[in-house]
């Protein structure tokens, strides 16, 4: 995925679509491979938008409904564009005993969205996360790859500094 | 043989039986609210919930095998208790306005309500959306009623294959919705109805159109003119109470005088002409590929009084009566719509010929009237509102009304249904044959079609018991057969001995294979009959609910046992056919009939 990453960077919409159709011919058309193909589709395009949910399942032979429905059931699928940082607070048990939910409600308040959505300038997208794996460190979250740990409210707008 | 126990009582039954089902054939009922019969076991609402010994948690009858030496119960106080909770459960995500509601003293959910007997509910929490999606001209969704029990989304992919509806979104946030959340209407639907009828709630319902016909009907201005389809009359009495099959041809016709309407007509007379057009251009088609190959001369053909077409055309063709299959066909096939008749639909020929000849008979100014179809059906609703369904600007028919609207106009009206006196359609557009009762069920319309062309071919009735095409009865999904051609006329003496190979099925599931073959150049037929809704219009989306199996034979027993009561039961013989034409359409396929009775088709994107 992360080779995509790179290449899609200076890619025109047209080419995504060609690497879009050689990643599902890669994969066989085959219903079982879909969430393969949307986790490539996102890494192309960044989200997965309703062009290429209408492209997937047309070369697929899956219905719509059914895309859409993958798509919106893992959170980690987003059907709109997102922020250029991906800040995803984890909720698992752990963090979310340890003060995890207080740390996501001082995010929306001071980045003014809900979960799920973006900023107007494109800078964040806010997510949660059921367990990241940092248990014994919590309550944390991951902005893009960068894990934090051990978070207190006070220190999130210091974190935040660091992502234009 | 299984043997177990289900309440301490001792029971036997095949392997592969549900608790839910062997309880059932005992007579021990197990509350259930998502399972439907022939149509969907998931064990979503765990309604039916029971007690197996040796099991730690309770399981979902409806999903569960039985096994040998199963100990179950079904009615313990650990059971009673778990299914309350989980119907309050659900209660607590449903609004309580019953009195105000559609559905009410007709919903699955009010009646386990009754059976289950929940004195309170004590759970009230956050409520999902509500949201009405009313963008469909046939269909209207509410999400608010909607107890996420799936069976429209199993209807819609496994039995019509038409795929448009999901699960969308997760756990709180969870509904049923299309592709990209799209409104209904813009979407692929085709309008068939079949959600409607297996929702167990007010969430699916068709468009109103009542409020409309009360209003023309009060309109003295207008003239109101009703037509009804022939799966109406042997399925309204069961709004009634009466038994599915039960006809009630008489009684409903009478309620269309009680309630007001000018003239009632009977779509079964345009069914009769449907055959008259549709046998004559299978004919047409026929003949055109055979001369235009070379294989008949000029001569022949103009023995047969059939004017030959100049370019070549499609085979094998295939009926046009169902709005639904339509819509289908242009969404899922739009490369294969020129193997559909051109012929409209027996009830917009009939509004067309209301709107025409019967105006200019009666002088009745055709912008002054108001012409209602009463039919199975919810497309039918999409397809009145076509815009390539017009002559002069006006539409053929002006408002649809299913089976269950009429009946609520009735309750409605105050008329006392059961009570009614029986009474006639009006000439002439009233009058028809067997053959066009028979369009209400699968293979009917093939049925008709085939008593007709086969005597305009042969000179003879057509050879099969009883005028019936066994082969061409029952709920089977694909029917098929070949009917061989013996002893033609001398005008037709070039099919001697020709094989022509027929299909017919219901349900669009069924209808995807027989296009599938068509468009790999594989099908091995010349005429197909296709009804979007499995069994026929007897069980169309605007039918009462619910349409089991058992359901849709009696109304198919029903549908026959009218077409052998008649005298006339072949659509040529029907005497306002032949007065029809010499009046006024001149001939079948003739210029007045191309105005007036034949269509054509959208091609329309699938996603």
């Amino acid at each position: 995925m992360s080779i995509a990453t790179c290449r899609v960077d200076t890619m025109d919409e047209q080419d995504k679509f060609a690497l879009l159709t050689q990643v599902i011919e890669e994969y066989e058309r085959k219903p079982s491979n879909l969430i393969q193909v949307l986790h490539y589709a996102q890494s192309i395009f960044g989200f997965v938008g309703a062009d290429v949910q209408r492209v997937i399942a047309q070369k697929m032979d899956l219905p719509l409904a059914k895309i859409t429905g993958v798509l919106t059931f893992y959170s980690f699928f987003s059907t709109a564009p997102r922020g250029r940082h991906i800040i995803s607070v984890c909720l698992g048990t752990a963090c979310f005993i340890r003060g995890g939910q207080p740390i996501l409600d001082h995010l929306k308040e001071i980045l003014g969205i809900d979960v799920g959505e973006t900023t107007e300038d494109q800078r964040f997208s806010l997510e949660i996360r059921r367990c990241i794996g940092a248990c014994g460190m919590g309550p944390s979250l991951i902005i893009d790859e960068q894990v934090f740990k051990r978070l207190n409210v006070s220190g999130i707008e210091q974190i935040l500094d660091e992502f234009e | 043989m299984i043997r177990l126990t289900i309440n301490n009582k001792a029971i036997e039954v095949p392997e592969g039986t549900s608790i839910l089902e062997a309880a059932k054939a005992n007579s021990i009922l197990i509350p259930n609210l998502c399972y439907l019969e022939d149509v969907q076991k998931i064990g979503s609402c765990r309604i039916c919930v029971v007690e197996v010994k040796g099991m730690p948690n309770l399981q979902a009858s409806c999903v569960t095998n039985v096994k040998e030496g199963m100990v179950v119960h079904t009615n313990s106080q650990r059971v009673r208790k778990a299914r309350r909770v989980i119907y309050e459960l659900i209660l607590s995500d449903h609004p309580t306005d019953c009195l105000i509601c559609e559905r009410n003293q007709a919903c699955e959910l009010q009646t386990l309500g009754e059976i289950l007997q929940v004195g309170e509910t004590r759970f009230s929490g956050e409520r999902s959306k509500i949201i009405v999606d009313d963008s469909s001209l046939a269909v209207v969704r509410d999400h608010d009623k909607c107890i996420l029990c799936r069976r429209c989304v199993t209807t819609c992919n496994e039995i019509q294959g038409v795929r448009i509806l999901d699960m969308i979104h997760r756990g709180f946030a969870s509904t049923i919705s299309t592709g990209l959340e799209l409104p209904l209407g813009e979407t692929s639907c085709t309008n068939c109805g079949q959600c409607v009828n297996v929702c167990p709630v007010g969430a699916l319902k068709e468009k109103d159109a009542t409020e409309m016909v009360w209003e023309a009907l009060q309109d003295p201005e207008r003239t109101v003119i009703v037509q009804t389809a022939p799966a109406v009359r042997v399925a309204l009495g069961e709004e009634f109470g009466l038994e599915p099959g039960s006809n009630v041809t008489g009684k409903m016709a009478a309620s269309l005088w009680d309630l007001g309407f000018d003239h009632v007509f009977d779509t079964n007379f345009a069914a009769d002409l449907t055959i008259i057009e549709e046998g004559t251009e299978l004919l047409q088609r026929l003949i055109t590929n055979l001369y235009l190959d070379g294989v008949i001369t000029e001569e022949q053909v103009k023995k047969t009084g059939i004017e030959p077409l100049t370019e070549k055309v499609a085979l094998p063709m295939i009926t046009s009566c169902s709005p639904g299959w339509i819509k289908y066909a242009e969404h899922y096939f739009p490369d294969q719509l020129e193997h559909i008749s051109t012929c409209k639909s027996p009830h917009m020929m009939l509004g067309a010929l209301i709107k025409s000849h019967f105006a200019e008979i009666s002088g009745i100014d055709p912008d002054k009237m108001f012409v209602v179809s009463i039919m199975p059906c919810t497309a039918k609703k999409f397809e009145a509102n076509r815009e390539e369904l017009r002559n002069d600007g006006r539409k053929n028919v002006d408002a649809v009304l299913t089976t269950r609207e009429l009946a609520k106009m009735i309750k409605d009206a105050g008329i006392d249904f059961l009570n009614l006196q029986d009474r006639d359609f009006e000439n002439p557009l009233g009058i028809s044959t067997g053959a066009a009762d028979i369009f209400g069920v699968t293979g009917g319309v093939m049925e008709a079609a085939l008593r007709t062309v086969y005597e305009i071919v042969t000179g003879r009735e057509l050879p099969f018991e009883g005028l019936h095409v066994g082969p061409m009865m029952g709920l089977d999904r694909i029917k098929s057969a070949t009917v061989t051609i013996e002893n033609p006329t001398e005008a037709f003496s070039f099919l001697d001995g020709a094989e022509v190979g027929i299909a017919s099925t219901s349900g669009l599931a069924g209808a995807a294979t027989l296009l599938a073959e068509i468009k790999e150049g594989k099908s091995p037929y010349t005429f197909i009959e296709i009804m979007g809704c499995p069994g026929g219009c007897i069980s169309g989306g605007g039918q009462p609910r619910m349409t089991s199996e058992e359901t849709r034979i009696k109304r198919m027993k029903g549908i026959y046992t009218e077409d052998e009561s008649k005298t006339l039961r072949k659509s040529h013989e029907n005497p306002f056919i032949t007065k029809i034409y010499e009046e006024f359409l001149e001939k079948p396929l003739g210029h007045k009939s191309h105005e007036l009775l034949h269509t054509h088709y959208i091609k329309r994107k699938k996603y």
